[in-house]
């Protein structure tokens, strides 16, 4: 069907009818590498110039060391909270009707539109001390604000909208038919939530997941207000980063960026492969 | 399209109705119970830190309010915040929408590679983000000497803020625009330029309508994003008050003096903004369901908006 168009015009290559894919393909590029790639690359390049051993010797002092297992650790504590109360919200707002309901799902996003620096804040206030909650839980001998369990709040707030917004597609997919089958068949409603509905879930669950992973690992707005910042204990590697620049250790900096980066690009390629599986599994209809 | 979120829960409605009553007792309480852990949840991470800020603004009283946000150096926040978005959204604005042109109109090799790369912004830490334009243009950096013997300034200066709010919002307009244009396909443009429209006529007289609404939501998301950028801006601005603040650097500023009530003035002005970005996207959900469906996993929606 392409032939005649290009016989007509023979400036249209055969099956392009639609003009501008080297214009927008090109910019696209352009702009892509200047602001992205190029940047990035010089990180990379950078930390080269260092050499194994220097490069090696920064990477592996104590404090790095202990803020790359804060940064990480936290993340994947604040991301499992994450997939446990976001199923349970996922689950609440697609199959439940209540009042508000439509102002609590849009609510959810909040994480997304509030600017990191105001949640840091706000969370500090809430959880300090003095703080509506922290004096709630002082009694208990718990403290949230300036501990490394505050960084864990700042992260579980930062990811709360990445599972209930990755669950709620697939649960409004799911076809109720098969657990009304499975009721007929017998089955307890656990059992069907376990064999039946939870099988559907799991891709989905673990993307959402990996992204409120992936988004916790780097995030540094909301955490310096709440975490107390100390050496070794509450730092986490971003704000290390930003410590060595304002000392001018570019080479400190790079470093930790650079460890950073890969780890994260390698949980990027992981992702990616997630997404293909919850689509093998959902996408076919 | 498949249904809504409304659409599913008024069927379960309907059927639950027409079967005869309610769910029986204990499940109705695990219902019950599910609801309240839920919200309580819900309420503990979204809705108190959202009323914290308004409180705390406001402890002083409304003249106390007013003086914080009316305060030069507020001022020149705001207007710098405002200057910043002005020309980052634009900009990723225009490669939205010539990347979305080349992905959903064309086939090319490595175009999933090219969608990936798209994303990666999302990837990187907002730090690092504003560290790899310190490594470029900083004094010590590939360019520093170079600036420098020019007079020009990148970093610590508008430039530097708006490369990094840039890089930070580079994905955001064209992850909206390229599932909507792919699942539009290509027999519209196709139709026009065989009645001989120009491809310019083309593209603003019906791909822009047919896209606009993705577009606006983009733009929506890009934009709160890029007011409210903190780590990279932070790193690049060199924290100058009154000339390279942006309003979430003097909401830090502030909060690190102990003067708190300011701090959340300026906070909630920023709390305002992501109120007002959650209002118009739900308006947009609305209008264009669709939309809802392109929250997150992009590979996905793109593939299945086709179907």
């Amino acid at each position: 069907m392409a032939t005649p168009v290009a016989a007509i015009n023979p400036g249209v290559r055969a099956g392009r009818v639609i003009p501008g894919f080297g214009l927008t393909l090109g910019f696209t590029m352009l702009y892509l590498s200047l602001i992205v790639l190029i940047p990035l690359s010089a990180t990379f390049i950078r930390s080269f110039g260092l050499g194994w051993g220097h490069f090696w010797a920064v990477v592996s002092t104590p404090r790095v060391l202990a803020s790359l297992r804060l940064s990480f650790g936290a993340a994947a504590i604040a991301a499992t909270i994450n997939a446990a109360f976001g199923l349970l919200v996922a689950w609440v707002l697609v199959r439940y009707t209540f009042p508000f309901r439509r102002l609590v799902d849009a609510m959810v996003d909040l994480p997304f539109a509030l600017p990191t620096a105001v949640a840091g804040i706000a969370l500090t206030a809430l959880y300090a001390p003095n703080g509506w909650l922290g004096q709630l839980l002082r009694p208990w001998g718990i403290q949230v604000a300036f501990t490394p369990l505050g960084v864990v709040v700042a992260l579980t707030f930062i990811g709360l909208p990445f599972v209930v917004r990755t669950l709620q597609p697939v649960l409004e997919d799911l076809d109720k038919e098969v657990e009304q089958a499975a009721a007929t068949l017998g089955a307890t409603a656990r059992q069907t939530f376990l064999w039946v509905i939870m099988p559907a879930l799991w891709p989905a669950l673990l993307t959402g997941f990996a992204l409120a992973f992936a988004r916790a690992v780097g995030e540094y707005g909301s955490v310096i207000f709440i975490a107390g910042n100390m050496p070794m204990k509450s730092e986490i590697a971003p704000l290390l980063i930003v410590t060595e620049l304002e000392q001018y250790d570019y080479a400190g900096a790079t470093a930790i960026a650079v460890v950073m980066l890969v780890l994260s690009f390698l949980l990027m390629l992981g992702i990616n492969a997630l997404q293909a599986w919850t689509l093998s599994r959902h996408g076919g209809r | 399209m498949i249904g809504s979120a409304a659409d599913t829960t008024d069927t379960t409605a309907e059927l639950r109705a027409r079967r005869g009553r309610r769910p029986a007792g204990s499940a109705a309480l695990a219902r019950l119970l599910l609801i309240v852990l839920a919200l309580g949840f819900l309420t503990l991470f979204v809705a108190l830190p959202l009323i914290v800020v308004f409180v705390q603004s406001l402890a002083k009283g409304f003249g106390a309010y007013l003086a914080a946000i009316s305060n030069p150096m507020a001022w020149s926040a705001i207007k710098l915040t405002l200057l910043v978005a002005l020309i980052a959204v634009p900009l990723n604005v225009v490669f939205g929408l010539t990347a979305a042109w080349a992905i959903a109109k064309f086939e090319f090799r490595g175009k999933s590679t090219l969608i990936t790369l798209i994303d990666l912004p999302f990837a990187v830490s907002p730090v690092i983000a504003g560290l790899v334009f310190i490594l470029l243009f900083g004094a010590h950096g590939w360019f520093g000497p170079f600036l420098q013997a020019h007079n020009l300034r990148i970093v610590f200066a508008l430039p530097g803020i708006v490369l990094a709010t840039v890089f930070v919002t580079f994905p955001f307009v064209a992850r909206e625009l390229i599932p909507v244009m792919q699942a539009q396909g290509k027999d519209d443009e196709e139709t026009a330029l065989s009645l001989g429209a120009t491809g310019w006529q083309t593209f603003l007289r019906v791909t822009l309508p047919n896209i606009r609404w993705g577009l606006l939501y983009g733009i929506l998301l890009c934009n709160a994003r890029a007011m409210g950028e903190f780590g990279a801006v932070s790193v690049v601005s060199g924290h100058i008050r009154g000339l390279t603040n942006t309003m979430p650097l003097h909401v830090e500023i502030l909060y690190n003096e102990y003067n708190y009530t300011a701090a959340f003035a300026v906070a909630s002005l920023l709390a305002l903004l992501a109120l007002a970005t959650l209002a118009g996207k739900s308006i947009l959900e609305w209008r264009q369901p669709e939309l809802r469906r392109t929250a997150l996993p992009r590979r996905d929606r793109g593939r299945r908006a086709k179907t």
